[in-house]
């Protein structure tokens, strides 16, 4: 493998682990440290930062096409009209 | 650059690789959709009845949960070098990786599988042995069950799915490469789904 | 394989290899990955799930020509109601156009030569039929008395009927729709013909898109509400039991999240083989081309945003029944336009009164009808008067078998010559589609009444009064049965005996009148380049009943 080849293929890999990691830990900190606030928020944000570094960059989202990127999106943003027009009954009954 | 085993109805690499990208994100889209209706479960049942839903949640235990993030997001791992060790040639270590992907999620399953021994020996399946009184506790346990094993069984699927990577001749390993971009897609899928499952799961209520 | 195959049932010449000769054995059809071959795979599940669920409602129209419940007991007549709208919804009509016309013509309108991925098309195929057997072991292990809603609590906590298998036989299917979805969406972004652009495809291949669109994204949804009804009824989990702090109401939301759309993948691909039929047997291009594209787009879209007009009277909260009203109003618009410009397309035509155009026509007035009775199940104060009874029975029949059906057979009968290669008899077809539109009306119009008179739905006893509009829709099925039977038989005949049809019978613009009828396994002898809009049947600026092409663009 030339030096190149083995920093894509394993180098920048194991950078993104490592930011995973990080987060992970991260999570479990805030969540068992008392008194500290928005708990549930952060668990999902953070969740959030960990699942935006897997889809961009070990799916590899960022780079591809622009089919592809609307076909991932998609079913969050129809996700999406669910979860609103439910709550729009849930929250005002 | 590698050849491309081209399959029909595609006449040149680059279409085959959109193609297959796009075939596997649309299905991708499906699962955030499938995921999401019972995700809706969870979130409605905790806001109807936080307290209950609330204790429930605080009998995950979190060490397990924690593991099983660590092994899933190695599993990525190993998935993302096999994909591209796949892309440039290097099928040894492809198939170290492959090897390595379905170790960790046989890994995951085992571990799971105590879990479950744990949860089923302190009665936490809805039922008449269930420990928790409160309202919504119960309905916390229905999501986990059922949840997790709708996630295992995608995950067992996904184990099939990369063992068929290493049946793959070894000199036509390159050529399916888009193949394997497929196959990783899928992989971290898996992963991502319980990237979100597990704050939900294992620190809600801490 | 060298034999010449000779001009038997199937090819036109001594000689002649098209995708119904090659390959003669049953190994070669149940493998194929032709998506020709696994049309007409379809073709024939479908037909046979249409007739299963017709003899339910032969049954059912049968029970209500009496006030008492004298031929089925009420528990018989639920289970009888449930198989009709299962069978119905999931395996004759969600299927219907898009896994035969669809998987047969996509491609070949668009210049293709296969679809994009055509063993998982084959394995599509596998899928649906597994689903279909399962409900098929429902069925005979003593049916699901739920209805084809499957609401809870009533599903999984107290319904005596085998609601798991016929949950799974559906499940199941719901797979097969979403592998067809994605195989039409990838085909049509990637495979395109050179000089196919997106605003020179045919209607046909947008609904095409617009339908799978829908059949993707709101598919899992319904698989998610089927798997927690399993999850409940199978395994105690308490999910929708109210006892536990659950809400049978969340079960609505995550089904009718599906089961409107739905309705839309049930007519969007109708609407599709209307345009095509109409512009051709008018000799006409069709009025408004982008309108009617971004029509169905929009109609996807909106569609989705719309569910809870199902639900006004479940104990939803008013904000939110105010907001599905709203958008359920808007609805209307895009459907609204597409009527308008099929109208539009036929002013001036030189209309051909043909078998398919009849059915055509037949879907322009009575999709408007249903679409417009629509409009007073979207007010929320009719709503809560008209619900659950025959009003909204007749309202979707309007639409799904007035509209949907009749499309389905201009379809058939327009692309007949190009799938078999033969001509059928015109006048045994004009003759059925005419029955089938008088036999229609009189079978659901009273219904519209019996619903205004407050007859419920899914009931089979009912108050002397009701009667005679009662009677007169048994009587008009009887007609509608028979409209549909007919086909079968001339069709039929025509594979055997009918005359062999030429490329292009119809003299219509379209891909797939340029390759021969029945096509080669590949399509196309040579891969086509496109450099027109769409329908050229005038050129631009003429006037049919005008002396001589004129300079500028029409006027109304």
């Amino acid at each position: 493998m030339t030096r190149e080849e083995r920093h894509h293929v394993l180098v920048k890999p194991l950078r993104i682990f490592a930011a995973l990691m990080a987060l992970l830990t991260l999570t479990i900190l805030y969540a068992f440290v008392p008194g500290l606030p928005f708990k549930t928020e952060a668990g999902l944000g953070i969740a959030l930062a960990k699942a935006l570094l897997i889809a961009l960059l070990f799916m590899q989202l960022k780079g591809a096409s622009g089919i592809v990127r609307i076909a991932a999106v998609a079913g969050l943003v129809w996700a999406g009209f669910l979860y609103v027009l439910t709550f729009a009954d849930l929250l005002t009954r | 650059m590698t050849d491309t085993a081209l399959q029909k109805p595609w006449a040149d690499a680059e279409r085959q690789r959109v193609a297959t990208q796009f075939g596997v994100w649309m299905f991708l889209a499906t699962e955030t959709l499938f995921f999401g209706g019972i995700f809706l479960f969870y979130t409605v049942s905790r806001i109807e009845n936080s307290a209950g839903f609330m204790a429930g949640a605080r009998h995950t235990d979190v060490w397990f949960g924690s593991i099983n993030t660590v092994v899933l997001l190695t599993s990525s791992l190993t998935m993302a070098i096999a994909e591209r060790a796949v892309r440039i040639g290097a099928v040894p270590l492809a198939r170290a990786m492959y090897f390595a992907t379905i170790a960790l999620g046989l890994c995951f399953v085992t571990v799971k599988g105590f879990e479950y021994w744990k949860d089923v020996s302190e009665h936490l399946l809805p039922g008449r042995d269930f420990p928790i009184a409160q309202t919504g506790a119960s309905e916390f346990w229905a999501f986990y069950w059922t949840v997790t094993v709708v996630h295992a069984i995608h995950l067992t699927i996904g184990l099939g799915i990369v063992a068929r990577m290493l049946l793959i001749p070894r000199d036509q390993l390159a050529a399916r490469w888009t193949t394997a971009e497929g196959t990783a897609l899928y992989w971290h899928l898996v992963d991502v789904v319980w990237v979100f499952l597990y704050p939900l799961l294992y620190l809600a209520g801490r | 394989m060298t034999e010449t195959p000779e001009a038997g049932l199937l090819a036109r010449e001594p000689g002649e290899r098209n995708y119904l000769t090659d390959g003669t054995t049953v190994r070669s059809w149940l493998l194929t990955t032709d998506h020709k071959r696994i049309a007409l795979l379809y073709a024939a599940g479908i037909t046979f799930f249409f007739f299963l669920g017709g003899a339910a409602a032969t049954l059912i129209r049968a029970e209500l020509v009496t006030p008492k419940g004298d031929l089925l007991s009420a528990d018989t007549y639920n289970r009888v109601f449930t198989l009709h709208g299962v069978i119905m919804v999931w395996f004759f009509l969600v299927p219907s156009i898009p896994t035969t016309l669809g998987n047969f013509l996509l491609p070949l309108m668009i210049g293709a030569d296969e679809v994009a991925y055509p063993k998982l098309n084959l394995f599509s195929w596998y899928l649906w039929l597994s689903g279909g057997l399962l409900t098929l072991f429902a069925l005979l292990a003593g049916g699901v008395d739920t209805g084809w809603t499957f609401y809870t609590p009533f599903s999984t906590l107290y319904s005596n009927s085998h609601v798991l298998l016929a949950a799974a036989g559906v499940f199941v299917a719901g797979f097969s729709s979403i592998a067809t979805g994605i195989n039409f969406l990838a085909t049509i972004h990637l495979l395109r013909a050179k000089g196919m652009t997106w605003m020179r495809l045919p209607l046909f291949a947008w609904s095409m898109y617009t339908t799978s669109l829908v059949m993707v994204l709101a598919t899992p949804v319904l698989a998610m509400a089927l798997l927690l009804v399993f999850a409940e009824r199978a395994f105690g989990m308490p999910i929708f039991d109210p006892r536990s702090g659950g809400d049978p109401i969340l079960f609505q939301h995550l089904f009718w999240f599906y089961s409107h759309p739905a309705v839309y993948i049930m007519v969007l691909p109708a609407m599709g083989v209307v345009s095509e039929v109409i512009a051709c047997e008018a000799r006409r291009r069709v009025f408004g081309y982008e309108f009617m594209v971004y029509a169905m787009l929009m109609i996807a879209l909106i569609g989705f945003m719309v569910w809870g007009h199902h639900m006004f009277v479940s104990g939803q909260s008013p904000f939110a029944s105010l907001v599905f009203s709203a958008l359920s109003f808007v609805i209307a618009v895009p459907s609204a336009i597409k009527v308008f410009n099929w109208t539009g397309t036929l002013y001036r035509g030189q209309i051909r009164f043909s078998t398919p155009m009849l059915y055509a026509l037949g879907f322009v007035g009575l999709f408007t009808l249903g679409g417009l009775t629509g409009l007073f199940l979207a007010s929320l104060p009719v709503d809560v008067e008209l619900t659950d009874t025959y009003f909204v029975t007749a309202h979707f029949h309007y639409i799904m078998v007035g509209g949907s059906v009749s499309a389905f057979f201009a379809g058939l009968h327009f692309w007949w010559p190009k799938i078999t290669g033969r001509m059928y008899s015109e006048t045994m077809g004009k003759f059925a589609a005419v029955s089938m539109f008088f036999g229609f009306n009189f079978t659901f119009f009273p219904q519209f009444i019996l619903g205004y008179m407050g007859m419920p739905r899914r009931y089979h006893e009912y108050p002397p009064e009701f009667q005679p509009w009662q009677v007169m829709s048994s009587t008009g099925a009887v007609v509608l049965a028979f409209a549909y039977l007919w086909p079968l038989f001339y069709l039929t005949w025509s594979l055997v005996k009918g005359p062999r049809a030429d490329d292009n019978p119809h003299d219509a613009t379209g891909l797939e009148w340029q390759t021969s009828s029945p096509p080669p396994t590949g399509n196309f002898n040579t891969p086509p380049v496109v450099t027109e809009a769409p329908y050229g049947y005038h050129p631009q600026g003429f006037a049919p009943h005008s002396a001589a092409p004129t300079e500028q663009a029409q006027t109304p």
